[in-house]
């Protein structure tokens, strides 16, 4: 068999070509997945997580996703991109898995495309505008070693969905952990102007990681890691203080909306549509 | 029983042939995704999938095209199950997927690791070999490539450039 030949048979036609759309309409993520609850998990607390969770995963996917075409080197830009689908991936079944759990069926378009921006649960620093290559490196790293400190946590969690969830997403988490961490050394530790963006970058960084604290205490884990880079990178550490506002509370900066209003609305000018 | 066992080996050996959409040189049993195949006493085949990553946008074709050829083999009830725990790993891609993968020019995983991964900062040499002249003189040139499961390589003996299956 050929190498041409064995990639034309995706050229085949198929009954159903939706199957590879963008947009609406897709079957659920969980298809098949039991769908039973444990008599020892609070339903109504489940959803909430499940709902912040899929939020932080949708809203960073969408940010990493306007770096196509800007990066600065195609291979950053497969790269940022991948990371994106990963964490899309998540907030589908995280979505789904909510919808299940709390009661109201919906499913992950109706959490995706049709809540507004007070109804996201998103941590603010996930929310805020693309910033420059060294403000992207620096939030994916703080975001990927909270997330997978989070998901380490959820393996033990008595909805084996969730937990199912979190053990696949940990190890996708530790590529994008390291990936932002290499990034990170070669930027802190390069020329003059990448130092100085990277100093930059989490000073900006910096009033927002008391609120990922808040929203989940995982700490010890993330400031070893940005330890650990800030040495190898010789870059200060970012201070850290008790936040004022929370995006897991609904309070969100004024980023939020305009974000939504991108990602929204298509789905919203024709509901149900698929293109 | 035994009809119930010769039907269950039948329908899984269709299953078992249907190419991955994305790696259409490996069939889903040699990326080990197809997870179970049983024929159940009313009838109906259960097939289990898992993805191999969380965002795989191919689950959905795989999903249509195994019921689709078990249709075709006359199974009118198909029953097709996400699987998620446990979460799907390199090391089920089989030595018969491995061998296809590298005859298509794509480097076979290493052994995955096994519980968390601490994050290192000092170069790891690492030994992937050329795909197509064997010379162990390779890089790595991004870890993230045209699919999820991939990371781009480049060869220094022959310059040529090939994909790796990520070990996850």
């Amino acid at each position: 068999m050929s190498e041409d030949h064995v990639y034309m048979t995706l050229a085949e036609g198929h009954e159903d070509d939706s199957r590879w759309a963008y947009g609406t309409g897709f079957e659920d993520p969980l298809h098949g997945v039991d769908t039973t609850v444990p008599d020892t998990v609070d339903a109504g607390e489940l959803a909430a997580l499940c709902v912040a969770l899929g939020d932080d995963a949708l809203v960073s996917a969408q940010r990493l996703a306007e770096w196509i075409t800007r990066a600065p080197e195609l291979e950053e830009e497969v790269a940022l991109a991948n990371i994106g689908l990963d964490l899309l991936g998540q907030a589908r079944l995280l979505y789904s898995r909510a919808g299940q759990v709390d009661g109201t069926g919906r499913d992950e378009d109706a959490y995706a495309y049709f809540r507004d921006a007070a109804d996201f649960r998103n941590v603010r620093l996930a929310e805020l505008p693309r910033g420059d290559f060294a403000f992207c490196v620096v939030r994916l790293l703080v975001l990927s070693s909270w997330r997978l400190a989070q998901f380490e946590r959820l393996l033990g969690h008595p909805d084996p969905v969730l937990a199912a969830v979190a053990a696949k997403g940990a190890k996708e988490l530790t590529y994008h952990r390291q990936y932002a961490a290499e990034w990170a050394v070669r930027l802190g530790d390069g020329t003059e102007e990448s130092h100085s963006r990277m100093r930059k970058a989490l000073d900006k960084v910096a009033p927002y990681l008391g609120e990922l604290f808040t929203a989940c205490d995982v700490r010890d884990e993330v400031v070893a890691v940005l330890r650990q880079v800030t040495e190898e990178a010789g870059l200060p550490m970012p201070a850290y203080r008790p936040s004022s506002g929370s995006g897991r509370a609904g309070e969100h900066t004024e980023h939020l909306a305009p974000l939504l209003a991108e990602l929204q609305g298509v789905a919203r000018a024709t509901p149900g549509a698929t293109w | 029983m035994v009809t119930l066992q010769l039907g269950t080996r039948h329908a899984r050996e269709i299953a078992e042939r249907v190419p991955d959409p994305e790696l259409p040189m490996l069939t889903l049993a040699d990326l080990g995704v197809l997870r179970d195949v049983r024929l159940t006493e009313d009838g109906t085949v259960v097939a289990e999938l898992t993805p191999t990553y969380s965002g795989c946008p191919a689950m959905a074709e795989m999903r249509a095209d195994v019921a689709a050829r078990l249709r075709e083999a006359g199974y009118e009830r198909v029953e097709i199950r996400t699987v998620l725990n446990p979460p799907w790993t390199s090391d089920w891609i089989t030595p018969e997927g491995r061998r296809k993968l590298a005859e298509h020019g794509i480097a076979p995983p290493d052994a995955a690791p096994r519980g968390p991964v601490p994050l290192t900062l000092s170069p790891t040499r690492r030994e992937v070999p050329c795909p197509r002249c064997g010379s162990a003189d390779t890089e790595e040139t991004s870890r993230f490539a045209a699919t999820s499961c991939k990371a781009l390589w480049r060869c220094r003996a022959c310059r040529e450039p090939f994909e790796y299956v990520k070990e996850i």
